[in-house]
């Protein structure tokens, strides 16, 4: 699948969504349309019309706010159909704003709370080195959710436990819900701390997919050590006017708003 | 208890290898045996609750039966969104074991006093909520939990009751426990408190009033139907709990009343409450202390019943 192709779609579908919805986290979901499409479109062994199939890899959301971007995946890879879409956020549906797997095919694991998702990837993790299981668990992490405490204790047992077979991607746009991740709480020097709990880390533009490609398609960076991928995004990608703007954490496009967002993403 | 249920464990993992045991470092001296006999089901996870529910989750979602055990409230309270929004809301097999409800660690002081873990704990839909009062309750209900699919809460007390079985009596989950027959008042109790409460209902002899004893030893799914029968045969249902008055055994047995209906001559609750004990001591020390002795159980019995 063409990845570049699959994150255009992501965007698109997911600025209808969360416009038709009233919904948040717009630019939460463009900084990680690159890293979702490369996954989704290239890296992931899964089978859309077996979801359950046992050797696939685990994909965990852990910023689930985000959920509208990894829906927008799943229906274009065949997951379910694509009007599912016109659901989300609505009265009734189940395409909630935080990820969730209940009555959707694909969908691995719920979250929305923060801090959650690395710890059941690291359980994951485990019991496939437990039953000499091949396949791979990833999980994608915000940069304001490594304020949480939990995902730190998860990080000193993935690498106690040598959990080669799992994979982190932070989506490190740089900014949370109020402000700055620099001005809120500092992660730097950030692939450092990493590298300290015994992972391997690799940095990368979280938006050239050459990059992400070439990192996720070889791993583990190294043998005994989960992988951490720090990848450098921009929030609001692709429209330049929710570009590195905290406002777009929360709000949403509508109208004019709305038609100029959707007109720069077709035209890319 | 926590022998017993470490005994029952240890011959569940012998026959079922899909038995996980998850400590947060704590156990010392008592998990030695299972790690060693079973170092592919045991897994000491360190000081980090929140991490133990979600990778107990993980695991569970795999195809393990997990156990996660620690003590007082670190495996409930410390980590219990990870119980709610991870074991809970996906189904997972993980099962949480805390070794000292109640006071049983009366003397390390609040931190450790487990006494509002059943009402928290049961206010999650899907969570079984096992707190047995003996050792026979407390190895079948650890067999019973392993047999059951999805989140069970089991609180495991120091103290225990006398073993009161009969013959070719059947361990059900949901099934309270008639412990002791008796006439005129009726005792609904839980853990092993319910030994104290035979003790109470044994000396209640003297003054002329018999006493039946129900051991609850699940709290959720409460026996609705068994608690029913039993209203209506007494002139007093006292409820008495290690826990705080507010929605433990207490509150459930009183949501179950009005809802079928059914309306006891006198209702009294005997239990913490609604408070933090800042005072330290013994379990024995500490029941007494905030009047659930026997003492305390009889005085308020023949209290009750004296009253119009």
């Amino acid at each position: 699948m063409n990845t570049i192709a699959l994150a255009k779609k992501i965007r698109l579908h997911a600025l209808r969504m969360t416009s038709r919805g009233s919904s948040s986290h717009i630019g939460s979901v463009f900084s990680m349309a690159d890293i979702i499409a490369v996954l989704y479109g290239a890296i992931l062994k899964v089978k859309p019309e077996e979801p359950k199939w046992v050797d696939r890899d685990r994909f965990i959301l852990s910023k689930g706010h985000a959920g509208a971007g990894v829906y927008a995946a799943l229906a274009e890879r065949g997951f379910f159909s694509i009007d599912t879409l016109n659901t989300h956020y609505q009265d009734g549906s189940i395409l909630s704003g935080h990820i969730s797997h209940k009555g959707i095919p694909g969908v691995e694991f719920s979250t929305g709370s923060l801090g959650h998702g690395l710890s059941v990837g690291a359980g994951m993790a485990y019991s496939a080195k437990l039953n000499n299981q091949n396949h791979r668990v990833f999980v994608v992490l915000s940069d304001g959710e490594c304020d949480e405490g939990s995902n730190w204790e998860a990080i000193l047992f993935s690498s106690h436990h040598k959990l080669d077979n799992l994979t982190v991607v932070i989506d490190y746009n740089k900014i949370q819900s109020l402000a700055s991740v620099s001005d809120t709480l500092g992660l730097e020097p950030f692939a450092d701390k990493w590298r300290s709990f015994g992972w391997a880390v690799a940095e990368v533009d979280g938006h050239d997919h050459a990059q992400l490609l070439d990192r996720l398609g070889h791993l583990p960076l190294n043998n005994e050590k989960p992988t951490c991928i720090i990848a450098h995004t921009t929030k609001g990608k692709g429209v330049s006017f929710m570009e590195n703007s905290v406002l777009w954490h929360y709000r949403t496009a509508k109208g004019d708003e709305y038609n100029a967002a959707l007109s720069e993403l077709e035209e890319k | 208890m926590r022998d017993e249920f470490v005994k029952s464990l240890t011959e569940l993992a012998e026959s079922n290898p899909k038995v996980f045991l998850i400590t947060g470092d704590l156990g010392f001296g008592v998990l030695t045996d299972f790690s060693k006999r079973f170092p592919k089901q045991f897994l000491n996870i360190g000081i980090a609750e929140q991490n133990m529910a979600g990778v107990a989750t993980g695991l569970a979602l795999e195809g393990r039966i997990v156990f996660i055990y620690s003590i007082g409230n670190f495996p409930t309270l410390r980590c219990l969104e990870q119980i709610r929004n991870d074991a809970c809301y996906h189904g997972a097999n993980v099962k949480v074991i805390s070794i000292g409800g109640g006071f049983s660690y009366g003397a390390l002081g609040m931190s450790h006093h487990a006494t509002e873990d059943l009402a928290i704990m049961r206010a999650l839909p899907g969570v079984t909520v096992v707190s047995p009062s003996d050792a026979w309750e407390t190895v079948e209900a650890t067999k019973a939990i392993t047999s059951q699919s999805g989140v069970c809460y089991l609180r495991l007390d120091k103290s225990k009751a006398p073993v009161n079985v009969k013959k070719n009596e059947q361990f059900e989950l949901g099934k309270m426990r008639v412990v002791r027959e008796g006439k005129k008042v009726v005792f609904v109790s839980t853990g092993g408190l319910v030994g104290t409460v035979l003790n109470a209902a044994n000396k209640l002899e003297e003054f002329g009033v018999s006493a039946q004893v129900v051991s609850v030893h699940t709290l959720k799914p409460f026996d609705d139907e068994g608690l029913k029968k039993l209203v209506s045969e007494f002139d007093a249902l006292i409820t008495i709990e290690e826990h705080n008055v507010v929605g433990g055994l207490a509150g459930v047995v009183a949501e179950s009343l009005l809802q079928t209906e059914s309306y006891p001559k006198k209702f009294y609750k005997i239990g913490l409450s609604d408070t933090y004990s800042s005072v330290v001591g013994s379990q024995d020390f500490l029941r007494k202390y905030y009047g659930m002795d026997e003492a305390a159980i009889v005085e308020k019995t023949l209290s009750l019943l004296k009253k119009d």
